[in-house]
């Protein structure tokens, strides 16, 4: 019988060049670039590629909790375009152009149309919010993630009477989308919220976390972040926005109706069918020598997004 | 075939016992320099998971292998491996109750009553106990042919394993598909046998009756 060795990353933590070099590194590149010494010598893609500073002022609802270290909230991801493992994304992602990218505004808007990323950074002033990010699988992380209200974006297209819902549509590129390549879900990946939630103050248009512009694996360069929702409602690398009258149908509700609703607000009283989600595991704290801890309605953003769901039964609308 | 002698099959009884343990070795390492990643514990449960079901196709591969190569005495392996499926088995039980439940008795019972995954591995691991406490040569011998009986359990255990993996991921179904495929391997040769051993009794006793 042939051994299957199976290794949980191909790269050694000791291979990975840590923060400060690699910081030194670009900095290195900064200065050369000022010298006109490397300008000549790269493409223009290689420039755009690596972290740049991004930050904004203080925002509104930020966490007050420990936030999850820089190298777990970029290393342990969730993003099926680029493979199944937590892993894979960092491996993977870092080879998707994020430059030029464009998000296209259609369907229910007067004002739509297409958007360079540019355009899109400068159509607001950014914000630190720093938001508890709690998975569907009932683990959470807290992420000081860059942005400014998806409202300002909707607000200036103008949706019709009757736009009712918003999908977003994330890239679909098979060439550096390696898991894109399985039928896992019907891609390309799409995910939508009711025009008031996406007009929720709380969601988040984001563009960075930790101060830089989002590394590839956490959805550069543009993805919307809705703290109160399980995170595969938080769609990354966003190239369309769907303004539409009818509830769009979204990847994970498509291809599993029975575990993932359209709503996906995180709520501890209705489990998962498969497991619990009364109680969830933050990364980088909740480890061998802590329990699990409990999970709050909405994420805790219940003072703040309750409202939008009075009357409705969130048994049924889970 | 070549056959090991006494010596010669203690040093391969010693280089599998060090071989088996190097997954542990590898968890214990990863937990002390904190190098299994940004979450651990979920490292430990699907590592101890993945090698269960490794170690019980292995033990479920020796008949097929010496039947094939004639190597009989690989059968003196199969009990080492079976007892490392069940060490394994046993750490990710130990690391689901405790690490992951934190011996929380009432959310472990709904589990196991309300998750088809977790109540088929749940399921496989008690039925491990018993086969794990009737390996001893003494046991063995008091059981008699019984124990043979006892010990095809293992074809159920190892089934609830592979169901148990198929269940519990979300999408990928790649991996518990790859050990189904095993799997169905190993218990295809047996019915294969199995058939084959009817159709010869049956030949016999119509040989036998028309003769």
């Amino acid at each position: 019988m042939p051994m299957l060795i199976r290794t949980t990353s191909d790269v050694a933590p000791s291979q990975i060049t840590p923060k400060s070099v690699y910081l030194r590194r670009r900095a290195f590149l900064e200065r050369a670039i000022a010298m006109g010494l490397v300008l000549p010598l790269l493409p223009a893609q290689a420039l755009a590629v690596g972290a740049r500073k991004l930050s904004g002022r203080p925002g509104p609802f930020s966490a007050s909790e420990k936030q999850t270290p820089y190298k777990d909230v970029t290393t342990y991801n969730n993003f099926y375009e680029f493979g199944t493992g937590k892993d894979e994304p960092a491996i993977y992602a870092p080879k998707m152009k994020t430059r030029p990218w464009a998000v296209t505004v259609d369907g229910e808007v007067k004002r739509g149309g297409v958007f360079g990323i540019e355009d899109l950074l400068k159509l607001a002033p950014m914000q630190d919010r720093v938001y508890r990010h709690r998975c569907v699988e009932a683990w959470s992380m807290v992420i000081p993630w860059v942005g400014y209200p998806l409202a300002e974006l909707i607000k200036r297209v103008e949706p019709t009477g009757r736009a009712k819902y918003v999908a977003f549509t994330t890239k679909l590129d098979p060439e550096t989308m390696v898991g894109t390549r399985l039928p896992l879900l019907d891609w390309p990946y799409v995910e939508g919220l009711r025009l008031d939630e996406a007009m929720h103050p709380l969601t988040l248009l984001t563009f960075g976390l930790y101060g830089e512009l989002l590394p590839n694996q956490n959805g550069a360069p543009v993805r919307v972040v809705v703290p109160w929702k399980y995170g595969f409602k938080s769609a990354k690398s966003i190239v369309r926005v769907t303004f539409t009258e009818q509830q769009p149908k979204t990847a994970w509700n498509e291809a599993a109706p029975n575990e993932y609703g359209f709503y996906s607000n995180v709520n501890p009283n209705v489990d998962h069918p498969r497991w619990s989600q009364a109680r969830e595991r933050r990364i980088g704290e909740d480890g061998f020598f802590t329990p699990k801890r409990k999970t709050l309605m909405f994420n805790g953003y219940a003072n703040q997004v309750a409202e939008l769901y009075a009357g409705m039964d969130l048994k049924k609308f889970f | 075939m070549w056959q090991p002698r006494g010596r010669e099959l203690g040093a391969i009884k010693s280089a599998l016992f060090a071989l088996c343990l190097v997954p542990f070795a590898h968890l214990v390492w990863g937990v002390a320099y904190d190098a299994l990643g940004a979450n651990p514990v979920e490292a430990v449960t699907h590592s101890t998971g993945w090698w269960t079901l490794f170690l019980l196709c292995a033990t479920l591969g020796v008949t097929p292998l010496r039947r094939a190569t004639g190597a009989n005495w690989l059968l003196k392996l199969r009990r080492m491996l079976g007892l490392y499926a069940f060490f394994y088995a046993a750490l990710h039980f130990l690391t689901y109750i405790w690490l992951d439940q934190w011996f929380d008795l009432a959310a472990i019972a709904a589990d196991v009553l309300k998750r088809p995954y977790i109540t088929v591995g749940f399921t496989a691991f008690l039925l491990l106990i018993p086969l794990a406490a009737t390996s001893t040569d003494a046991m063995q011998r008091r059981l008699g042919r019984s124990w043979q009986r006892v010990h095809r359990f293992i074809y159920l255990i190892a089934v609830f394993g592979v169901l148990h993996f198929w269940w519990l991921v979300k999408r990928d179904v790649t991996e518990p598909a790859l050990f189904a495929l095993v799997l169905a391997g190993l218990l295809g040769a047996r019915l294969y046998w199995l058939l084959r051993r009817l159709a010869r009794v049956t030949r016999a006793a119509v040989a036998t009756s028309s003769g």
